[in-house]
C-alpha cells in the first residue's frame, strides 16, 4: 500500500507549532516545585503528539529529541520528579529549537541541529541523574531460538479466559494469523462448556491445543500473535524439535465445530481453507496499492511547491463564523426572492414593498460584508501570546522585576494586520522593557513598588483597533531626547518644542537614545521602522509620557485592510479616492491666498500652519487645462506627520470601496496605493497619502518649517 | 463496507489514519477525543474504534472502557495507537476493554494490517 506521507506534512507543522504555543504558555504558568496537574498534562501532551507524529512522518531528529523531553515531562507526571527552574528553562529553549526544527524541515531542510544536540545532552544529564530511575524500557521477549536445533514448530496450549471475546479479540483472528505462519492443527476442548441452560453466549467456554508446523518460526512470532491476550489468557509454548511426528487425529474436533462455529472453524479439516483465504486476502492487497498508485498526482516537485503556497494562503476559522455567513446569505436569498417576485409584476402601489426589499438588501449586504471580513479577523490574543515569554526571559537577562497585564486580548483584527504588527509591536514592548521600567533598586528609589507593569491593551473604537503599551517606568526624556536629536543633527537647537513635537523625535530614522546598544532592544532596527511599519497598515503611533511615572504608546490600525473607509473626489475627469482617516479638512479655495516657497512649492497658510499643495493635474499629468484655484477645493490630508493640501474640483460621495491591487493588475503607480470599481463600474485610483508627500518633494520643506518658528514669509503669488 | 471510528486530537495523525483507511476501502467516522467519539458511537454504530491514547477532554483509555460498557460495543475490536514509552497504557487499556495496539510509530501498511485483521 502506497499513500504519500508528504500530503499530513503541512498540517503536522501547523499542529505542532500550535501544540508549541501551548507548551510554552503552559511552561510559564510553571513554579518550581509546583506541577499543577492539568498543566503538566497539556504540556505533555504537547510533546507527546509533536513526538508520536514526526516519528511517522519519518522526521527522526525531531523524534528523538522529543521523546528525551516526553520522558522527563513524564516523569514530572507522575510525580516522580520535581520541576525546577532549571528544567522550565530548559524547555523553553527546547521549545524555540523545536520552532526552528519546524520551520527548517518546512523549508525541506534538515532538523538536526547543535541547539537540539546540546540540549538533548542536557536533559540526558537531567534524566541519568535520576533518583527514580525510569528506564524501564518494556522488555520485549527477544528470545531467540537455539540454532543448533531446527525447530520444526510448536505445539501450543492456549486457555482464554471466558470474557475473552467481550474485548474484541477472537481466538479465530488469532488462529488465522497463526496459520500464516505455517500449517495449523487445531484441537478444541469442550470439558469448561456448561449446560446448555447455564451457557452465556457471550462467553468463551473453550480452550484449544494448537500444533504449529514451519520452519524458522521463533517464539517471538508466536507470542506476537497472542500478545494483546498475554494477561487473559494461559499460554504454553512448547518448541517441536526434529523430526515431526503428526499427532492431529483426535475425534473432539468434530463435535467443537458444530457447537461454537466461528473459533472451531480452524479445526484440522479446514486450516488449509483458512491458509487459502489469507493468501487471497494477501493477492488483493496489491490490487489496491495499483489504484492507490495511479490516483496519485505524478509530478512530486510541483506539489512540494504548492505547500509553501498553501500555508500562507490557509486560515482557520470558527465554525461559528461560517454558521453566521450561512445564514446571513440564507437571508439574502430571501430577499431577492421577495424582490423578484415584486418585479415581476411591477405597479406603482407596490413601491413601498420594492423600497423595503431594497433596505433590506443593503442590510443583508452590509451584513454580509461584515460576517466576510469576520472570517478573515483573529484575535489579537495570537500575537500578544508571545510576550509573557519574552517578558520572562528580559527581566532575567536585565535583573528587572516586571509583571505583563494583557487587557482585551479577544479583540479580533485582520489576518494579514495582525501578522504585520507582531514586529513592531515587540519592539515596543523590548523598549518599554529596556528604557522604560527601572531596575528594582532604583524603582525603590523612586518610591515605587519594585516590581514594573506593562500592559498590553488592544480595544475596539469605531472602525479602528487601538493597541496600547503602556509602562509605569521612567517615563520619556525630554532633555535628553533633544539633546540627542541635536547631537544627531536631526533637530535645529533654540527651537522651542512641545512635548508631543519632542517624543516625535525618536521616530526618526537614526536616532536612539539608548547610551549603548544592548542586545535587548536590538541595534539596527529603530522606532523609524517600528513607525514606518504602522503607516504602512494605514495605522498611527502615538506616545504620550510623564517623566517619572511611565510612558503609554498608542497605535491606532484600521481593522481590515481590504476595505477602506473612502472619500470620492473628481479632478478633472478622473475619480480619486483619499482614505477618510487622513483627511482633516476640506476647505474652499476661493479667496485663499498661494504663496510660493523658496523651493518652488506652493503654499497656503492655514491658522498658524503653512501648508504645501499639491495639483493632482501635475502630478500624473491629468489635463492641460490650467486649475481655477476659485472653483477649486482643498483637501488637507496627514500621513507621517506632515500634511499637505490636494487640490480638487469637486468632493463627490463618501463610501466604503474594497482596495483592489494596482500592482497586481497593471502595475505599480507611485501615489497611488490601489484601485477600487465604483457602483458604475468606472475604476477609481487610490491617492497614497504617504508618497504623494514624497513625491511632490515638500517633506524636506514640511520639517523645515515645522522645526521653524518664524519661517520665511511666503511671497505672494 | 466496514465502518472505523478514528479517534485522535492531532490532526495530521487522523487525517493520515482515516486518508489510509479509506484508501483501504474502510468507511471512516473522524473523531477529535474521547468525547466527539462516544457521541459519534453512540449516533452510529461503527465496526472497530482506533483511538489515541493521550488526548484531552476524555482520553482513549476512558473512551475505550465507557464504549466497551455499552451493550452494542461489547464485542467490537478497539484498537489503542500508543507508544513504546507507555507501557502501563498498554495494561491500562487492556483493563479497559482495548482489543488491543498498534504501536507509534506506525505506516500505513500496518495500520491496515492490524485493522484487517481483528475484522477477521
Amino acid at each position: 500500500m502506497s499513500i504519500d506521507m508528504e500530503q499530513f506534512h503541512q498540517v503536522f507543522f501547523e499542529e505542532s507549532l500550535e501544540g508549541l504555543d501551548v507548551m510554552e504558555s503552559s511552561l510559564m504558568e510553571l513554579q518550581e516545585g509546583e506541577a499543577d496537574d492539568e498543566v503538566v498534562n497539556s504540556i505533555f501532551r504537547a510533546a507527546h503528539s509533536i513526538k508520536g507524529g514526526s516519528a511517522t512522518f519519518g522526521f527522526t531528529a525531531v523524534a528523538e529529541f522529543t521523546h528525551v523531553l516526553e520522558t522527563l515531562l513524564d516523569e514530572v507526571r507522575q510525580g516522580t520528579r520535581n520541576i525546577t527552574v532549571e528544567m522550565i528553562d530548559l524547555l523553553l529553549q527546547s521549545v524555540d529549537c523545536l520552532r526552528d526544527q519546524m520551520s527548517a524541515l518546512e523549508q525541506g531542510e534538515s532538523a538536526d541541529s547543535d541547539q537540539s544536540r546540546t540540549l538533548k545532552d542536557s536533559f540526558q544529564r537531567i534524566l541519568d541523574n535520576n533518583p527514580a530511575d525510569t528506564a524501564a524500557s518494556s522488555e520485549t521477549a527477544a528470545d531467540t531460538p537455539e540454532k543448533s536445533q531446527p525447530i520444526q514448530g510448536w505445539s501450543i496450549s492456549f486457555k482464554p479466559e471466558l470474557e475473552i471475546v467481550q474485548s474484541g479479540n477472537e481466538p479465530i483472528r488469532m488462529f488465522r494469523e497463526l496459520a500464516q505462519l505455517g500449517s495449523v492443527d487445531t484441537i478444541a476442548h469442550l470439558e469448561a462448556l456448561p449446560d446448555f441452560g447455564s451457557l452465556a453466549s457471550e462467553n468463551c467456554y473453550l480452550n484449544w491445543d494448537l500444533t504449529l508446523r514451519g520452519k524458522d518460526i521463533t517464539e517471538a512470532q508466536v507470542r506476537e500473535v497472542f500478545e494483546w491476550v498475554e494477561d487473559e489468557c494461559e499460554l504454553t509454548l512448547t518448541p517441536i524439535i526434529g523430526d515431526f511426528v503428526s499427532v492431529d487425529d483426535e475425534p473432539t474436533a468434530d463435535s467443537a465445530s458444530e457447537i461454537v462455529s466461528s473459533p472451531a472453524q480452524t479445526e484440522p479439516a479446514q486450516a488449509e481453507q483458512v491458509e487459502a483465504e489469507t493468501e487471497q486476502v494477501a493477492e488483493d492487497k496489491p490490487v489496491v496499492l495499483e489504484e492507490v498508485k495511479t490516483s496519485e498526482p505524478s509530478d512530486k516537485s510541483d506539489k512540494s511547491g504548492s505547500f509553501s503556497k498553501r500555508e500562507s494562503a490557509s486560515i482557520r476559522v470558527g465554525v461559528d463564523k461560517i454558521d453566521e455567513l450561512i445564514n446571513t446569505v440564507g437571508e439574502l436569498v430571501i430577499t431577492q426572492s421577495m424582490l423578484s417576485a415584486v418585479g415581476e409584476d411591477f405597479k406603482m402601489d407596490q413601491l413601498s414593498r420594492l423600497q423595503e426589499g431594497l433596505n433590506q438588501l443593503s442590510q443583508n449586504t452590509r451584513e454580509l460584508q461584515e460576517s466576510v471580513m469576520r472570517i478573515r479577523m483573529l484575535p489579537i490574543s495570537f500575537s500578544f501570546n508571545r510576550y509573557p515569554r519574552m517578558i520572562r526571559d528580559l527581566s532575567k537577562k536585565l535583573d528587572k522585576q516586571v509583571e505583563l497585564v494583557m487587557v482585551g486580548e479577544q479583540t479580533e483584527l485582520d489576518k494579514t494586520v495582525l501578522e504585520k504588527i507582531g514586529d513592531p509591536l515587540t519592539h515596543l514592548v523590548r523598549n518599554s522593557m529596556d528604557h522604560g521600567i527601572e531596575t528594582p533598586a532604583e524603582r525603590l528609589a523612586a518610591g515605587k513598588s519594585e516590581s514594573g507593569t506593562i500592559t498590553l491593551k488592544a480595544s475596539h473604537q469605531g472602525g479602528n483597533i487601538v493597541i496600547e503599551i503602556i509602562d509605569d517606568g521612567k517615563g520619556l526624556d525630554r532633555e535628553r531626547i533633544l539633546e540627542k536629536a541635536i547631537e544627531k543633527g536631526l533637530q535645529e537647537p533654540g527651537d522651542r518644542l512641545t512635548d508631543e513635537q519632542i517624543y516625535q523625535l525618536i521616530f526618526k530614522p537614526g536616532f536612539s537614545t539608548a547610551t549603548e546598544v544592548s542586545d535587548v532592544s536590538g541595534r539596527g532596527v529603530g522606532m523609524d521602522v517600528v513607525r514606518r511599519n504602522i503607516h504602512e497598515l494605514g495605522g498611527h503611533i502615538n506616545i504620550s509620557s510623564t517623566q517619572g511615572e511611565g510612558s503609554n504608546i498608542t497605535i491606532r490600525l484600521p481593522l481590515t485592510l481590504a476595505i477602506l473607509d473612502g472619500q470620492l473626489a473628481r479632478v478633472a475627469d478622473q475619480i480619486f479616492v483619499f482614505p477618510l482617516v487622513s483627511i482633516i479638512e476640506s476647505l474652499e479655495m476661493r479667496g485663499v491666498e498661494v504663496g510660493k516657497a523658496a523651493g518652488g512649492c506652493d503654499l497656503i497658510k492655514l491658522r498658524d500652519e503653512y501648508i504645501p499643495v499639491v495639483y493632482l493635474t501635475e502630478v500624473f499629468g491629468i489635463s492641460d487645462q490650467p486649475v481655477i484655484l476659485d472653483e477649486s477645493l482643498l483637501v488637507v490630508v496627514e500621513s507621517n506627520n506632515e500634511k499637505i493640501g490636494v487640490v480638487i474640483d469637486d468632493l463627490l460621495s463618501q463610501q466604503q470601496i474594497v482596495i483592489k491591487s494596482l500592482e497586481e493588475n497593471y502595475l505599480k503607480v507611485e501615489g497611488i496605493s490601489g484601485a477600487t470599481i465604483l457602483g458604475d463600474g468606472h475604476v477609481a485610483l487610490i491617492a497614497d497619502i504617504g508618497e504623494l508627500i514624497q513625491l511632490s518633494g515638500v517633506t524636506h520643506l514640511n520639517r523645515m518649517l515645522a522645526g521653524s518658528v518664524t519661517p520665511a514669509d511666503p511671497q505672494a503669488a | 463496507m466496514s465502518v472505523v471510528l478514528a479517534v485522535d486530537d492531532s490532526a495530521s495523525m487522523r487525517q493520515m489514519v482515516s486518508f489510509t483507511l479509506k484508501t483501504a476501502g474502510f468507511d471512516v467516522i473522524e473523531a477529535v477525543d474521547g468525547v466527539d467519539a462516544l457521541a459519534k458511537a453512540k449516533d452510529k454504530q461503527v465496526d472497530v474504534v482506533v483511538s489515541d491514547v493521550n488526548m484531552p477532554n476524555m482520553d482513549g483509555i476512558e473512551l475505550i472502557g465507557e464504549l466497551r460498557a455499552l451493550p452494542q460495543y461489547k464485542f467490537t475490536p478497539m484498537l489503542m495507537l500508543t507508544t513504546e514509552s507507555g507501557g502501563d497504557k498498554k495494561t491500562e487499556g487492556k483493563a479497559a476493554g482495548a482489543t488491543g495496539w498498534i504501536i507509534k510509530p506506525f505506516n500505513p501498511e500496518q495500520l491496515v494490517k492490524t485493522v484487517n485483521k481483528v475484522l477477521g
